[in-house]
């Protein structure tokens, strides 16, 4: 759809109006700050419900027919079976033999196992989806296929946007890897174990209708009660809710790459001759296989120096946990475990605390954990000479990855980006993003196996590492440096039509993706 | 015309920054691009635009070509088009890249070579960021990590990697082929600033001989003034058995290395992480090089995964007397320059020696004394040496004398 557009402050066009709905656009960080209450669901009453508190019905079809899944209806996932979810599918068949049409599935994320969905999307069972867009999701996306606009948040500004009454979920479906017949719900065991259910939270506490999806139904009660009973209306058992090995990797593993082993030995190395580094420091990094080996580097230092993390931020994998485990790290806090023995520790360790995203990253809390962390280290697909960075779409204008909590972290003392100059010929720095999604004020350090540039306005961190050794370049030297190797790209041809918005954390409209030629 | 058609270069699912060129020539229709590339809509164009340029150049005016790219470079694309032409007309032409200013360097005889890198001379992807993981030189080569199949074709790409590849002050090295092939792999990689040739297999000093006349006619003919060191390679026992001779056939040798898996195999033993096999021929390797004033240079260790075993291979190796090891893989560099450079205790002691040196010198003593011990002059030489090398491994201040 073609729209009348308008600046917003970070100089990205961006519509007034998307999926007939009026939009904000950016105002700049912190400046957006909506008044009133907090959206509420409808008023449930307990006499409504089974007095023997059981809530289990037959099928996932009997329990969306109960909940009145209608023509238009706004439905939840959560994505913590990650790409081995085999509940969402499901609904979207169920609703298409039903004849539902212009759904909006609202994901906490998405996966490549969502791809089938994209058959429902051409039916017009889906109308459009709100939440981060993956592989073939993305590309169908790029290529103008899908009815509505997408719209993509952070997981800080899902929850943002539930609260603030810009997303009413009419129906939550949450899948529950262990549950009990009233509702009451926890990822750490049963056969398809993963973890945590932090992403559930604001999905059961503000949808009208709840179903909880388990595999293993357990007596009452269930506990602890991650997901709470009492909020749920339905629960549904099935033979299988995911495939387990897709749901939690093995083993999670550093990178082999020397060249990205060169850049987290040059990341540990900032971190250390900074300052950054230090006893007592919080973090948080990924489970990318770069982020891995910075933090095995970082525990080196810590190690060496007699330091201690007061806590690290999870995601969390077997190498987070090997620092709880060997006193390098005095707590972990975790909104999602990416490995076996991640999970294991969370399970056993009492320092190993859940932590939900709707507390840690919620634009509408009152106060951010990531604003109290030392050291964030995280990704991005460009970066531009301003510093802006992008993670949804390539150079090649595709969208292809859904934000995560990358907006939200970059409220972080620290921001560094470490990541490779150029991918197979493909140029990491840029003149300008092709999709913003954080403001370049924001991002304080990206390192590259050729250089490291920090952002102007830090000088005190310009002036810590001055005359230390390490190889410090301006963004400009950097992409000079890459195009030298790689040539001048070309840039990706648009259209008018835009099909997907991206939210800022406080719900504005940072920028929007328009349909490739 | 030889054939009508010819393929060059790799692709593949775990293919990358490379790219593989089919070329069919035709008699007429102009000249006709298949281009599927996983960066077709940012290089594209220029991808279409260096074809139609390379095959002009070559006078090619009608053909249809097909790439699969994964992200070549320009210098990739080149080399393989180049070879697909040459596979189809006969033409002493090249097609050259610029040559990068960043690497117009020439190296010292006595330089440190603690580690040489070796990149299999047909696989790009592993040549374009070699230079930053700080080796003292790096290996092209073009001799047992090729395919035989592959050896024309990764000439063109060893020579033209050698102009485009920025490697950041390591040794710019090549390993050739054995014999007459080796000969004339030589015409690829010398007139392109080769600082030093690596010959495998040497038996003879004769094989030497034939190199290094191969090279001044080539330096001759392209007017070139350059040092061009040699590494021969031992790897059989006649090899070591003429090693001596070898090693002193030349000025240009700079340094000789052992090959432990060959030689291994030549003697019909397995090689052993302990290396009680190789134990004879490395140390008389060791005694060779320095009878003959160059580096004794040990064999590669082949476990890439087994950091432990290398660290524990290094410090035998050094103790024993090699100066430098071969590395099949970035990950080891570091820990073969840490394990071969001088130690904190004898840093210490090679200071108060050559402190007590000069000491003596300013006085006018003819005698060197630390304490009650007498020093000769072969103690301070070797101290000296200690501290160039700390000097220049960064483990030393160069203004350390100041700060005693």
């Amino acid at each position: 759809m073609v729209m009348k557009t308008v600046k917003n402050a970070a100089g990205r066009s961006v519509p007034l109006e998307i999926n007939g709905q009026p939009v904000i656009p950016f105002k700049g960080i912190g400046k957006h700050k909506p008044e009133g209450r907090k959206y509420s669901p409808v008023i449930p009453t307990c006499a409504d419900f089974p007095d023997d508190g059981n809530k289990v019905l037959s099928s996932l079809e009997e329990a969306l027919r109960k909940c009145g899944l209608r023509d238009g209806m706004t439905i939840s996932t959560h994505h913590h079976l990650r790409d081995g979810d085999l509940v969402s599918n499901h609904i979207f068949e169920l609703a298409s033999a039903m004849g539902v049409k212009d759904l909006i599935w609202f994901p906490s994320a998405s996966f490549p196992c969502h791809e089938p969905l994209i058959k429902f999307l051409d039916d017009g069972t889906i109308n459009r989806i709100e939440g981060s867009m993956n592989g073939p999701l993305g590309r169908y996306v790029s290529e103008g296929k899908m009815k509505g606009t997408a719209v993509l948040r952070s997981h800080g500004g899902r929850v943002q946007a539930i609260q603030d009454g810009e997303v009413r979920i009419d129906i939550a479906v949450l899948a529950a890897p262990t549950a009990d017949s009233f509702g009451n719900a926890k990822g750490t065991s049963g056969p398809s174990a993963c973890g945590v259910l932090g992403y559930a939270k604001a999905d059961y506490m503000y949808a009208d209708k709840v179903i909880v999806v388990t595999d293993n139904l357990i007596d009452l009660p269930c506990f602890p009660m991650e997901i709470e009973g009492n909020y749920v209306d339905y629960v549904v058992v099935v033979d299988k809710i995911g495939i387990p090995e897709k749901i939690i990797s093995g083993t999670t593993q550093i990178t082999k790459s020397p060249d990205r082993l060169l850049i987290a030995e040059l990341t540990a190395a900032f971190l250390e001759k900074s300052g950054i580094l230090k006893d007592g420091v919080s973090m948080q990094a990924g489970a990318g296989g770069t982020s891995l080996a910075i933090a095995v580097f970082i525990s080196e230092i810590l190690k060496n120096k007699g330091w201690k993390s007061k806590f690290g931020f999870g995601g969390s994998t077997k190498y987070m946990v090997k620092m709880l485990e060997d006193g390098l790290m005095n707590f972990i806090l975790d909104a999602q475990v990416f490995d076996l023995e991640a999970v294991k520790s969370i399970e056993n360790n009492q320092n190993h605390v859940p932590y939900s995203v709707f507390n840690a990253y919620n634009y509408h809390s009152k106060g951010n954990l990531t604003s109290m962390m030392d050291i964030m280290i995280l990704g991005a697909t460009e970066i531009d000479l301003n510093f802006n960075g992008n993670v949804v779409t390539h150079s090649d204008g595709y969208l292809l990855h859904g934000i995560g909590g990358w907006q939200n972290c970059l409220h972080a003392r620290n921001v560094i980006l470490p990541i490779p100059l150029f991918r197979d010929r493909i140029p990491v720095i840029v003149d300008e993003v092709t999709t913003l999604c954080g403001p370049g004020e924001m991002i304080d350090v990206v390192i590259t196996e050729r250089g490291i540039a920090v952002n102007p306005l830090r000088k005190d961190l310009i002036e810590s590492v001055q005359g230390k050794g390490l190889p410090l370049k301006t963004l400009k030297e950097l992409k000079d440096e890459a195009e030298l190797i790689c040539g001048v790209p070309q840039k990706p041809q648009f259209e008018d039509d835009i099909v997907a918005a991206i939210k800022w954390v406080d719900g504005t409209v940072i920028d929007v993706v328009r349909k490739l030629k | 015309m030889k054939n009508s058609a010819a393929i060059s270069g790799n692709s593949g699912p775990k293919v990358r920054s490379d790219c593989e060129i089919a070329l069919e020539l035709r008699y007429d229709g102009g000249i006709s691009i298949d281009l599927i590339s996983k960066v077709k809509s940012l290089y594209g164009d220029s991808i279409v635009g260096l074809i139609k340029e390379v095959l002009d150049f070559f006078g090619i005016k009608h053909a249809f070509v097909k790439i699969t790219d994964s992200g070549a470079l320009p210098f990739v694309i080149e080399a393989r088009l180049e070879s697909v032409v040459k596979q189809l007309i006969s033409t002493q032409q090249e097609y050259l890249p610029p040559f990068l200013k960043e690497n117009n360097y020439s190296t010292e005889r006595h330089r440190f070579r603690f580690s040489r890198l070796y990149l299999p001379g047909n696989t790009p992807g592993l040549m374009i960021n070699s230079g930053l993981h700080s080796a003292d030189g790096i290996i092209l080569d073009l001799e047992d990590s090729v395919a035989p199949e592959k050896k024309d074709e990764a000439r063109l790409l060893v020579r033209n990697a050698l102009r485009q590849i920025n490697f950041y002050g390591a040794e710019r090295m090549v390993r050739i082929n054995q014999g007459k092939r080796g000969l004339e792999d030589l015409h690829f990689v010398i007139p392109h600033n080769v600082n030093l040739v690596l010959i495998p297999k040497c038996e003879d000093a004769e094989d030497i001989l034939q190199v290094e006349k191969m090279i001044e006619s080539i330096k001759m003919k392209f007017n070139l003034t350059n040092d061009v060191y040699l590494m021969p390679i031992i790897e059989s026992a006649l090899g070591l058995e003429n090693s001596f001779k070898i090693a002193y056939s030349s000025r240009s040798i700079v340094a000789i290395a052992i090959g432990l898996e060959d030689f291994t195999a030549d003697l019909g033993v397995q090689r052993t992480v302990d290396g009680k096999e190789s134990l004879y021929a490395r140390q008389r390797l060791i005694i060779t090089a320095r009878a003959a004033g160059i580096q004794p240079i040990d064999s590669v260790f082949s476990d890439v995964a087994d950091m432990e075993a290398l660290k524990l291979t290094v410090k035998e190796s050094k103790s024993l007397g090699f100066e430098g090891m071969g590395c099949i893989h970035p990950r080891q560099i570091p820990l073969i320059r840490d394990g071969f450079a001088p130690d904190t205790t004898e840093i210490e002691k090679s200071k108060k020696i050559v402190l007590a040196f000069e000491e003596a010198k300013q006085k006018g003593l003819g005698v060197v004394a630390l304490g009650s011990k007498m020093i000769d002059p072969p103690v301070v030489a070797r101290a000296q040496r200690v501290i160039d090398l700390a000097v220049c491994l960064n483990r030393l201040s160069p203004d350390w004398v100041k700060d005693e």
